[in-house]
């Protein structure tokens, strides 16, 4: 098991480098660059100008060197133009030369400064990353129990009347993107059309006093998207499961269906979707930025809109690093928790 | 003019179909309480071996739940036929059915004629056994007649990218003030905030979803076989790369992805044509093989069909990736491609980023099914026999293990284009790719959401056809998936 979790690990760590060398290079191509140095310097610079505006704070060199310096392996690039402004890869405003590290990188703990927001890409990613793990906690309290309650009462009798208005329910739910599911909430409950107002249509406020009102549908849209693949998976683990020789044996015995359904079958039945919910992470990563743009909740995926939008490299790579170990950390514990959970199956 | 209202003459319909739907809500309820509290019908065997079940209450319920069904579908069907008998004085409704003539009259032809000779039409004639199936499938070409009739300027009532003034954010019905001749009178969803007529641009949007998604999902169906076979089939190193590779795609969050290769900027660097041209070479490297490996033995056959399938595949895949004489164009260097005169059609820069790297996307997820597929087939007797037969492993992959796959494949390539409808809407709600005024469904939502809490109108038409067109496409991958099971 040791073994297993270690050479995850270094799987992990090799496909972190491979994605973010690739994010490195996308945003490192020319037109990219100049697109940066004319929001960061002057929208009318001439090619020439762009050109040395590039070279003197070090994006012309060679992209591994660019890329060695980002992880922190490559001394920082320094230059001090002709008047005496001191440049490079390692300062910040109002640094000189003495008081610049030599090697400022991932491995340093150095993550960069954000050009959109001019900040420490640290400290931004860090309160982005505590505002968008609110609202994925409370769409995980909305969204698992509910889910796994549908599936369960779906799939404990297959085909009756309840399974299939059920069945019906989560295929809607999954035919419903976010962008159209928050559409439409918007428009039913806070548009002065339809006189509802129950909610806001923004969750601006949210960021410092989320309440019911103004947090409930940006929970509700993304988690009404994920559920219905959830419940989906569970209610097909519960037919298996309830076809299974010892439920019919239970049955033969006496015991009573509700016994039957929480006693026997529920614990075998949860070993399913409990690796699809974790696989379903990276999709919430997906619902989070469509919901965050669509209610102006300041969280991750808006900071990923921002920082893409303006080609701000730094940034992106950081919140490119933090999806990656959201993506394979989930994986990781998907793929423990079904040993755990099912003693069949041992990883040699 | 006067404005239209929603129904028009036919306004004695609203309160029996208010009725209906309240039936129907209330049966679907009772029913489903009734199927937990009451009793199972008690089956009884008659002495000469048949079965019957007492009614009881349950079969009543079903009953109550069928017949407001029925009320509710021949209401709908009244307001269709009457719309197009009326026209625009039947209101709105009725206006928008008779422009839909042609897609009711195609939808009719298709069924007809797919009814009357289902048992002849394999595993798609199956599909009409099943009533989710024929839904999902009658959702899913309504909206493809409507794709096909919109582009050939049948269903449109205005030119989508044309703003009218005096229109903007109008309500639905609202007639145009300075008519000319042979125009349109009514905007009838409404217009949107640059006064455009957004009835036109929901029906043009679903031409470009019809256009791309079914052929995207293809490709990456293409390229997923031609991967997956091999990397499930022979397994080792190959595999362990291509897995590792396909999952270093699928741990990329999709949005950044698309952020980072659909901007003006990557399509001046040429990178999504070299995208293009490496994955569409995929498909010509599936079709060769395919056929190699089933025509070798016959040379005499084979040759030419090769060369006559490859020609025609080339020169396909040569028009395709090459724009105005050049595969490349950047203003650094260029890498010359097919000549103009012999170049077939041009793809806008635009659609072919969004195109790419939608395939790319979805390629892995394909990649991994096609493996886990073909791991599980490779045990069977009759690969074995193959192996035995000495047949080479291509053959025996593409011509042994890919067909009795097809099962799963099939599923998964409806819901799959389902999907990639919801990924263009993405694209389009994030203003990623297509041109900022192009009328597909996903730039519309994104545009009327803006002004979402005083206009609903222009916002909701593309999110309800989104929502029905990727409804369909699932309501047919269970259809086909159930009746695929009863084999």
């Amino acid at each position: 098991m040791g073994l297993f979790i270690l050479r995850r690990l270094g799987v992990m760590l090799l496909t972190a480098l491979c994605l973010t060398f690739v994010v490195f290079f996308l945003t490192n191509l020319y037109p990219n660059l100049e697109k940066l140095a004319k929001t960061q310097g002057n929208q009318r610079m001439s090619d020439t100008q762009v050109e040395t505006w590039l070279d003197n704070r070090g994006f012309l060199q060679p992209t591994l060197v660019k890329y060695g310096q980002w992880l922190g392996v490559m001394p920082g690039f320094t230059n001090t133009l002709d008047d005496g402004t001191f440049l490079g890869t390692c300062t910040r405003p109002g640094s000189t030369a003495e008081n610049t590290a030599k090697y400022c990188g991932v491995l340093q703990g150095d993550w960069g400064y954000s050009t959109v927001f001019k900040d420490e890409v640290g400290k931004i990613v860090a309160k982005r990353l505590g505002n968008t793990g609110y609202l994925m906690f409370w769409v995980l309290v909305l969204m698992v129990p509910s889910a796994l309650l549908v599936g369960v009462l779906a799939g404990m009798r297959e085909g009756s009347a309840l399974d299939r208005s059920l069945s019906t329910f989560s295929i809607i739910t999954t035919a419903t993107p976010e962008y159209v599911s928050g559409v439409i909430f918007i428009a039913i409950f806070t548009s002065s059309t339809v006189g509802l107002k129950w909610f806001k249509g923004t969750a601006t406020q949210a960021m410092d006093n989320p309440t019911f009102e103004n947090f409930f549908l940006p929970v509700l849209t993304i988690a009404l998207y994920g559920m219905g693949y959830i419940a989906r998976m569970t209610r097909a683990s519960m037919t298996e499961v309830m076809t299974a020789q010892y439920i019919r044996t239970a049955r033969l015995k006496g015991v009573s269906f509700p016994n039957i359904v929480m006693k026997h079958a529920l614990r075998n039945a949860l070993i399913a979707p409990f690796t699809v919910i974790m696989l379903q992470f990276p999709w919430l990563l997906n619902g989070v930025v469509i919901v965050e743009t669509l209610f102006n909740y300041k969280g991750f995926g808006w900071a990923l809109v921002q920082a893409a939008g303006n080609n701000d490299i730094q940034l992106l790579l950081a919140i490119s690093v933090v999806s990656v170990f959201v993506v394979l950390v989930t994986q990781l514990i998907s793929d423990i928790g079904y040993v755990y959970l099912n003693p069949r199956i041992r990883i040699s | 003019m006067e404005p239209l209202s929603w129904t028009g003459s036919i306004a004695f319909l609203n309160p029996i179909l208010m009725i209906a739907l309240a039936a129907l809500a209330l049966s679907i309820v009772i029913w489903m309480v009734s199927s937990i509290v009451l009793p199972e019908a008690q089956v009884t065997v008659n002495p000469d071996g048949t079965v019957s079940s007492s009614g009881g209450v349950r079969g009543l319920t079903q009953l109550a739940l069928w017949y407001s069904f029925v009320a509710c579908v021949a209401l709908a069907l009244a307001y269709a036929v009457l719309g197009i008998v009326m026209g625009t004085s039947a209101g709105i409704i009725g206006a928008i059915s008779q422009q839909f003539l042609p897609v009711w009259l195609a939808l009719i032809i298709l069924f007809a004629m797919s009814i009357a000779f289902k048992r002849r039409l394999g595993l798609y004639g199956k599909l009409y056994d099943s009533p989710i199936g024929m839904i999902g499938f009658g959702l899913v070409m309504f909206w493809v007649f409507t794709g096909i009739f919109g582009a050939l300027d049948l269903i449109v009532t205005h030119d989508p990218l044309v703003q009218v003034s005096g229109m903007k954010n109008k309500v639905p019905g609202t007639p145009l003030p300075n008519l000319e001749d042979g125009e349109y009178a009514w905007y009838l969803l409404g217009g949107d905030n640059l006064a455009r007529d957004i009835f036109s641009r929901m029906v043009k949007g679903a031409w470009i979803v019809v256009q791309i998604a079914p052929l995207a999902t293809m490709f990456a169906f293409m390229v997923g076989i031609t991967l997956g076979l091999p990397a499930g089939y022979y397994g080792g190193r190959l595999d362990t790369f291509l897995s590792f590779l396909a999952n270093l795609i699928l741990a990329f969050p999709v949005i950044l992805l698309f952020y980072l290769l659909v901007t003006p900027e990557i399509v001046a660097t040429g990178v999504p044509n070299y995208m293009a041209a490496v994955l569409f070479v995929f498909p010509i490297v599936f079709i060769s093989v395919l056929l190699n490996s089933r025509y070798y033995t016959r040379p005499n056959f084979r040759t030419p069909l090769l060369i006559g399938v490859l020609g025609v595949a080339l020169w396909l895949y040569l028009s395709l990736i090459s724009t105005n004489g050049f595969v490349i164009n950047t203003d650094d260097y260029s890498i010359w491609g097919l000549p103009t005169y012999l170049d077939l059609f041009d793809i806008p820069g635009g659609i072919l980023v969004v195109f790419v790297s939608v395939v790319f996307v979805n390629s892995p997820t394909v990649f991994r099914i096609v493996r886990g597929l073909a791991l599980d087939i490779k045990t069977r007797d009759y690969v074995a026999a193959a192996q035995t037969r000495g047949e080479g492993p291509w053959y025996i992959m593409l011509w042994e293990i890919l067909p009795n796959a097809r099962g799963p494949l099939i599923v998964d390539f409806c819901l799959r284009i389902g999907y990639t409808t919801i990924l263009l809407g993405t694209l389009g709600f994030f203003g990623l790719g297509l041109p900022p005024e192009s009328p597909d469904w996903g730039s519309t939502i994104n545009e009327g959401r803006k002004l979402l809490s005083i206009y609903l109108h222009p916002a909701l038409p593309p999110a309800f056809a989104l929502l029905s067109l990727v409804l369909g496409l699932n309501l047919l991958a269970d259809g086909l998936r159930e009746e695929s099971l009863k084999d």
